[in-house]
């Protein structure tokens, strides 16, 4: 069919040829220097991970040089004294196992009970207003616990067991109330997990006769444990990174112990104190904040790895 | 019916059925009792607040306010003030405060300040939480009348308007939070202007543009993921390497020629954060982008747009609320977080409201742990108040974000 254009003038190719030919040589730069931008704005995360491990890195590199500390030292003794040149970190590393192990003991049980209950039990309009309630809870900024382990924990603690035995910094009160922020994370984090169990499994349980409970505990759990155990070891890693509420409750002063009533400073409490107070570069306090930072920041994220592979592994499972 | 039975008959069966259904119900309260024991703690925790920031106080003043005009200082404004100044003060200290303003060029809130601090000088002898001075207040008079003859017991709501127009002050009776307040509003400035861009423009990216086999996006989408776990005090310290330390000349402004050279600025603790953000606003923007219906992009390359055409016009419009939503809860918890505000070196004391990017600062959280390590009752009573108002405007923050996605939604 021939064309005919509005001058008059009779094509010799159809319109939408020409049009087609014409897209194709169009260049588009400014697409190019959109998508070239964007990755750059993605690559800045990766700038960050690269800064992050290179300043702790170069900064624990001259803390173990300029204080003729080697790392055996550094992570097997039990002093930490920076004026007569003691530098074992274990006080630090105990304190904060302690917490975290306190954290753990309310945030386990607990949230895997507030998880099972809303997963199992709980009606739709039960459990949309008891969800956000719990996310309360974790939206709680972290100072407002250290103030609440400070005036309400170690009070009720002191009247509980005595003011002679517990001191007003200790590890327990701040250990507890972690705890308590923790718990919302591995709540939420364990319901997901049961949540992903295929219904059928479930149905097939009831079918043979087993009751809500034996449902939830052999079937559901066990078939839910890997994403349980991964939500825990991300509830530790938080416990052990937490700053605030250890700086506030625990105590400030490294001392090697295992009394839950005494006063003694966790690895981020420590980095907290010397951080806040007057620094001078290139002094081995401020390089031993990043030999701390160091150890802290391998820990969480060795943490972290461990528990997403879990998920990984638990989510091909059903697929 | 000869089918062999673990049961002998049926009564036994019945009895064991009974058994399993008792140990059910029993777990079952169990399992409430975790969520009962979570909502008792976060009912506590708020009323532990509250109870630090209300009660009575025994007060002395060294000059009765009363006696210094006709009418409650309260009701004073601004010339009348400046007038009891000049009647009380001393001529040496009058003229050294007018050499740094004068009278005339001060706000009110800064008059009644200078007032209640230097003339009617007001302290706090003992005070009381909320609970132990309801109906206590004959007791806590007569102990009052016994020890303090010439103070006042007044109940005192420790939030008040004095505290939220007050700036820092070494005695708690007259501290306030508006030096903090302004510190934190313009550090969330800084940190949103940084972070929003990046992290939507980094989501973009990742989700419409990525090949998710290319070995580098994959690297990228790992570490995102590795990064929004770690500690917070982490990017503290990166940020008192790199913006503190490394960038000092940037970030304390000296390039651009304003004074000062320490780099413990506002906009390192700006930059620091939102770095800290950075991770949680990518991860919820990514997930509002995937959310988006692939037929809404395949109809507009149908009609002929390009992919930026299509992400710009169709798609992120359609994600708005998604990423909204996700910058507001990351911001809310850029607003709470203390450790590396800490490290990067928010000051616990300075006298004068920030005024830009390049000065020293505080914040409010930086406030509240300050005010909290502090031993006296106080200092707990003023924490307690500057957490109420906190929690509200983190209240009012969330309710924004919640408000935002339904109302989106109904569209």
């Amino acid at each position: 069919m021939a064309q005919t254009s509005a001058s008059g003038i009779s094509k010799e190719k159809p319109t939408a040829e020409i049009i087609r030919k014409k897209l194709r040589h169009r260049s588009r730069p400014g697409e190019n220097i959109i998508q070239a931008f964007l990755f750059l704005c993605g690559t800045v995360s990766i700038l960050t991970t690269i800064g992050i491990v290179y300043e702790l890195g170069k900064e624990s590199w001259l803390f173990f040089g300029s204080t003729d500390v080697d790392l055996r030292e550094f992570l097997t003794t039990t002093t930490w004294q920076p004026t007569i040149g003691e530098f074992g970190v274990l006080p630090l590393v105990n304190a904060t196992l302690m917490t975290t192990f306190f954290a753990m003991l309310i945030s386990l049980p607990l949230g895997l009970g507030a998880a099972i209950y809303l997963s199992e039990y709980a009606t739709h309009r039960t459990r949309s207003i008891l969800k956000p309630i719990l996310e309360v809870l974790a939206g709680v900024p972290t100072v407002v616990y250290g103030y609440f382990a400070l005036t309400f924990m170690t009070p009720l603690l002191r009247s509980i067991f005595g003011a002679d035995t517990v001191q007003i910094y200790n590890t327990l009160s701040a250990g507890l109330v972690m705890g308590i922020m923790i718990l919302p994370l591995v709540s939420s984090m364990t319901e997901d997990a049961l949540n992903a169990v295929p219904r059928s499994l479930r149905e097939g349980a009831y079918g043979l006769g087993a009751t809500r409970l034996e449902t939830a505990i052999k079937i559901v759990v066990p078939a839910a444990i890997s994403g349980i155990i991964a939500a825990f070891i991300i509830g530790i890693s938080r416990a052990i990174g937490e700053t605030m509420i250890v700086a506030l409750a625990a105590g400030s002063g490294p001392n090697f112990t295992y009394n839950p009533f005494a006063a003694a400073e966790t690895m981020t409490g420590y980095i907290a104190r010397i951080s806040g107070g007057d620094l001078s570069y290139d002094t081995p306090d401020y390089n031993s904040i990043f030999a701390i930072g160091l150890l802290l920041f391998t820990i969480t994220l060795g943490l972290n790895i461990v528990s997403r592979r879990l998920v990984a592994k638990y989510r091909e499972v059903y697929e | 019916m000869n089918r062999p039975s673990i049961f002998e008959d049926n009564q036994k069966l019945a009895e064991h059925l009974k058994t399993r259904h008792r140990i059910g119900i029993f777990w079952r309260t169990a399992f409430i009792t975790s969520i009962v024991i979570g909502l008792l703690a976060l009912v506590t925790l708020i009323l532990n607040i509250v109870n630090g920031g209300f009660g009575y106080v025994i007060i002395e003043n060294k000059v009765d306010p009363d006696l210094l005009a006709s009418e409650p200082l309260d009701d004073l404004d601004a010339p009348e003030l400046a007038e009891i100044m000049r009647t009380h003060i001393s001529p040496n200290r009058l003229r050294a405060i007018e050499f740094e303003m004068a009278l005339e060029e001060r706000s009110r809130s800064d008059l009644y300040g200078m007032v209640m601090e230097r003339i009617v000088d007001p302290t706090i002898v003992e005070s009381y939480t909320l609970i132990e001075s309801i109906g206590k207040y004959n007791e806590i008079a007569a102990f009052a009348a016994a020890e303090y003859p010439t103070a006042e017991v007044v109940f005192r709501s420790w939030l008040n308007q004095q505290f939220l127009e007050g700036g820092s002050s070494r005695k708690a009776e007259l501290a306030g939070v508006r030096t903090a307040l302004k510190g934190s509003l313009i550090l969330i400035l800084i940190t949103i202007s940084f972070a929003f861009p990046i992290g939507v423009s980094s989501a973009i990216y990742l989700e419409e543009y990525a090949d998710g086999k290319n070995k580098i996006n994959r690297i990228i989408q790992t570490n995102i993921d590795n990064l929004a776990g770690v500690p917070s005090i982490i990017y503290g310290i990166l940020g008192l390497a790199i913006f503190v330390r490394t960038f000092a000349p940037l970030t304390s402004g000296s390039i651009f020629g304003v004074e000062g050279e320490s780099g413990r600025t506002i906009l390192s603790a700006g930059l620091t954060m939102s770095l800290l953000i950075l991770p949680i606003i990518i991860i919820n923007a990514q997930e509002a982008i995937r959310a988006v219906p692939n037929s809404l992009r395949q109809a507009s390359y149908g009609l002929g747009a390009t992919k930026w055409q299509t992400i710009w016009n169709h798609v992120l419009p359609y994600a708005l609320p998604g990423i909204l939503t996700g910058t507001i809860l990351a911001v809310s918890r850029a607003i709470g977080e203390t450790a590396p505000l800490i490290v990067v070196g928010a000051s616990t004391m300075i006298t004068s409201d920030p005024n830009g990017p390049f000065s020293a600062f505080t914040a409010l959280p930086i406030q509240i742990y300050n005010w909290t390590s502090r031993p006296q009752e106080q200092f707990r009573n003023i924490a307690a108040a500057a957490i109420i108002v906190l929690m509200i405007s983190l209240l009012s923050l969330n309710a924004t974000a919640i408000l935002l996605r339904n109302r989106f939604r109904r569209q």
